[in-house]
């Protein structure tokens, strides 16, 4: 597998759509939180979300996974639409991470990993007493892929290390393997890289260049604004819950209202809302 | 053979006096057995007579005897063994058998007057076992260094100890009287935990787990051969079958509780859905419904119609969260019962025949084996209740399959992530509903089962076994043994049943006993007496060396 280091340039990656939203919104009581996002993700392509704090990018990840039920919009994946429930949206191919990590921390990070083979395994409780050669080969080949991807993700030394025990770059990157593990189509990653340093950083974008390579499509939310420019191939800009921008990396960087919502004269309402 | 390797970084100073207060406070426990310990004669077996020691004297004794040896040890100051905390665990464990002891002497001869100077001696004794064990300090022991065994030589010491297991049992149930039967166990307590105190505990538990299957087949053998050591006597079996029909339902309960982590304060109302279905369907003269399968039939319909209960109630209320599923359970319970009071043929059908409920159900009958006779078996007689007690054993046996098998599978891992997190689960395709109506209708399922079973061995079933305080007993076992483990239930069950049986005086009490101790448990160790290590690290995020322990076992296991 080959690893491309540099975002490719939008026409290149018209690739099947994978993920359309269309006029997504999502209130609560008097307060819109999302305000009429629409966004389409293609295979293969890496696309990055900014915005502000409080400007509702993961309540707008929350509305795509089920996790909420939005207030207006629908979310396709493949051309079907998804019901607003998080274990449909997970078995249709669409996997995500959490922002405020959320490992299950008295498990080790194999079994957080076999955690995320769930849906696609089919043993049920018959099974499972009987101990059949059903049974046994579907558990050794959930064993062997979470393995597998914990190698991927670059923790193969920590397989039996306790989720709270590993350091905190490792855990975001569990978090990663854990969602691959649930073989989607389309990954949504909230903050990847929040808490790392520079170093972990640049391995983690290396990790999203070839999860891309491997053919599936990346959400990325981000704070950092070197980490997502240089990553991304497309840049949706949210401010108070409503798109602002769109675009290349280039276009969205030099574009004077994505300055003004980050250095501009709102800001500490933007921090309050 | 591994080498073993001693750090002396280990070894600490001790006062020199330390191992010797200890020796002459186990020698003062020896020569306390000599004496007389009380001036009645008429009192726990008779502690009057000088120079003949009986039960509470010898078990004085053997106190002694172990501080001795620990004493001797704590002399010679072994790496690799560390007496000061067994002597420690044994001087306090003494201290509160002689309590309890000179205490009920007091007590039953009207005043500490009629305490005779054995019982004094004891006393300094235990005082100075504790002393000599607090002055003196720990070692840092880690069992891995301990040379290996042969395997067969492991197998042999897992025989040897459960063979010692099984005569002790026999011989504690054996006590007739409740202060010598309470002052036993903790003796019993004390010795053990005093030599397993030294390391030997941890070495132990090192073996246990090296050879899981030997000692599992072996802690059958011993459950099997339980009843042969009876000698046709029935009253200790009777309790023996009813700490098993409890524990197996306890056990069920411990999947809805300890492993899918539901709260469910309804249970005793499936265990009862259960017992209905055999009573209704057995030969009772009493019997309401035509049908009479056989038992195997009937088993699978009290099961199954227990477990559609468990659907009936879990959809609806599964899918809130766990307060509003404990209210709701609650409800169940008392619906389950006032139903059952009131199917009697005048307030709605005749099933039940309201609070007369269906007596006389006659003992089970498989192909000519009946279970009311008396079968003697290789000399010995076994009874009614051993025959229950067997098929109850292979119940149990059962239920432990199905728990330990559920918990290690794909099924267990997703329940252990919703406990974690349910939002973070349901993310990762986890399909908690469906995980824990499932935890929930096996669980009605396992209590249906045996429920069948207890209408038999039990010969009626009426609406008041039945109440609100059965479901709440069936938690406290789970609570006080440890949630989500095996081992947890069976000691938690037992306790709970052998103790009020043996001991009629707490048996008014026995609530209010029960309520302080669970009250204690939840101060000091919430996660219950054995309990399951994940268990353990929920209930204490931040203790570090917890977590470095169950680290450090993980990565045993991986290899």
């Amino acid at each position: 597998m080959t690893v491309t280091e540099t975002p490719r340039s939008a026409s290149e990656a018209a690739h099947a759509l994978v993920l359309e939203a269309s006029g997504v919104t999502m209130r609560f009581g008097g307060l819109t939180a999302v305000d009429d996002v629409s966004m389409k993700v293609h295979e293969g392509e890496i696309v990055g979300l900014i915005g502000p704090n409080g400007a509702g990018k993961t309540t707008f990840f929350n509305c795509l996974t089920g996790m909420y039920i939005p207030t207006e919009g629908r979310v396709t994946l493949n051309g079907e639409t998804l019901p607003p429930k998080p274990l449909a949206v997970v078995r249709a191919g669409m996997a995500r991470t959490f922002q405020n990590i959320r490992l299950f921390a008295n498990m080790t990070a194999l079994e957080n990993v076999m955690v995320g083979r769930y849906c696609r395994t089919s043993s049920m409780a018959l099974t499972s007493i009987l101990r059949g050669p059903k049974f046994k080969r579907e558990e050794a080949a959930t064993r062997e892929r979470a393995q597998e991807l914990l190698e991927y993700v670059g923790l193969a030394k920590s397989t039996e290390l306790l989720a709270r025990n590993m350091p905190y770059g490792d855990q975001r990157r569990l978090e990663i393997a854990r969602a691959l593990a649930t073989d989607p189509q389309i990954l949504l990653l909230d903050e990847p890289t929040a808490g790392m340093n520079p170093k972990e950083t640049e391995e983690t974008m290396h990790l999203i260049f070839k999860i891309r390579d491997s053919g599936l499509a990346v959400v990325v939310i981000e704070h950092d604004m070197r980490f997502i420019f240089n990553l991304c191939d497309r840049v949706l800009c949210l401010v108070r819950g409503s798109l602002l921008v769109e675009g290349t990396p280039g276009e969205v960087q030099s574009d004077h209202r994505v300055i003004e919502a980050y250095i501009g004269g709102d800001d500490e309402e933007e921090e309050s809302a | 053979m591994r080498k073993l390797r001693f750090s002396d970084a280990t070894r600490t100073k001790q006062g020199p006096k330390a191992p010797w207060l200890a020796i002459a406070g186990g020698a003062l426990m020896i020569v306390s057995g000599l004496l007389s310990w009380s001036y009645d004669d008429r009192i726990l077996g008779d502690l009057s007579i000088r120079f003949f020691p009986a039960g509470i004297q010898i078990y004085s004794m053997l106190f002694g005897v172990i501080a001795v040896i620990l004493g001797v040890l704590l002399l010679r100051r072994p790496p690799w063994l560390s007496p000061a905390r067994g002597l420690r665990i044994l001087g306090i464990t003494a201290l509160v058998f002689l309590v309890w002891v000179l205490g009920s002497i007091a007590y039953q001869s009207d005043g500490l007057i009629n305490l005779n100077e054995g019982g004094w001696v004891a006393l300094v004794g235990a005082l100075l076992i504790t002393v000599g064990g607090t002055l003196s300090p720990d070692v840092e022991i880690n069992v891995l260094t301990w040379p290996r065994l042969s395997s067969t030589l492991e197998i042999l010491i897992i025989v040897v100890l459960m063979a010692v297991l099984l005569f002790t049992v026999a011989y504690t149930l054996d006590i007739q009287d409740g202060v010598i039967f309470a002052s036993f166990l903790v003796a019993l307590i004390g010795l053990t935990g005093g030599l397993l105190g030294t390391g030997f505990g941890g070495y132990l538990g090192f073996l246990a787990a090296n050879n899981r299957r030997p000692l599992l087949l072996a802690a059958f053998v011993v459950a099997f051969l339980f009843p042969f050591t009876q000698d046709g006597s029935d009253a200790n079996m009777s309790i023996a079958t009813q700490i098993l029909i409890f524990a197996a339902t306890a056990l069920g309960l411990n999947i809805v509780v300890g492993l899918a982590g539901l709260l469910d304060l309804g249970y005793i109302a499936f265990l009862g859905t259960g017992a209905y279905v055999g009573a209704m369907l057995s030969n009772s003269a009493f019997a309401t419904v035509g049908w009479k399968p056989p038992f195997v039939v009937v088993m699978l319909v009290g099961a199954a119609t227990a477990a559609t209960f468990g659907l009936i109630i879990g959809s609806p209320t599964l899918r809130v969260s766990g307060d509003y599923l404990a209210i709701v359970t609650l409800g169940f319970g008392e619906i389950f019962r006032l139903t059952m009071l009131n199917l009697d043929g005048t307030n709605g059908p005749r099933l039940t025949n309201g609070p007369n409920g269906i007596p006389a159900i006659p003992d089970l009958n498989f192909f000519g084996f009946d279970f009311g006779d008396v079968h003697t078996v290789a000399g010995i007689p076994l009874g009614r209740f051993s025959n229950y007690y067997f098929l109850l054993l292979l119940l149990l046996m059962f239920v432990m399959l199905v728990f330990v098998r559920l918990n290690d599978s794909r099924i267990g891992r997703g329940w252990v992530a919703i406990r974690e997190d349910e939002r973070a689960a349901e993310a990762m395709g986890v399909n908690v509903f469906g995980l824990k109506l499932l935890a929930f209708s096996v669980g009605a399922f396992l209590a249906g089962l045996a429920g069948t079973i207890k209408a038999h061995q039990d010969t009626s079933v009426t609406p008041e076994q039945y109440v609100f305080l059965e479901s709440a007993f069936l938690l406290s076992a789970v609570v006080l043994g440890g949630m989500g483990t095996v081992m947890g239930v069976l000691v938690g069950a037992t306790i709970l049943k052998l103790l009020p049986e043996k001991l009629r005086e707490v048996n008014d009490y026995r609530l209010l006993v029960f309520g302080l101790l669970l009250v204690v448990m939840m101060r000091f160790r919430p996660e219950g007496l054995v309990p399951s290590k994940r268990r353990q690290l929920e209930f204490h995020e931040d203790d570090t060396e917890l977590v470095e322990l169950v680290q450090a076992e993980h990565l045993q296991e991986s290899k």
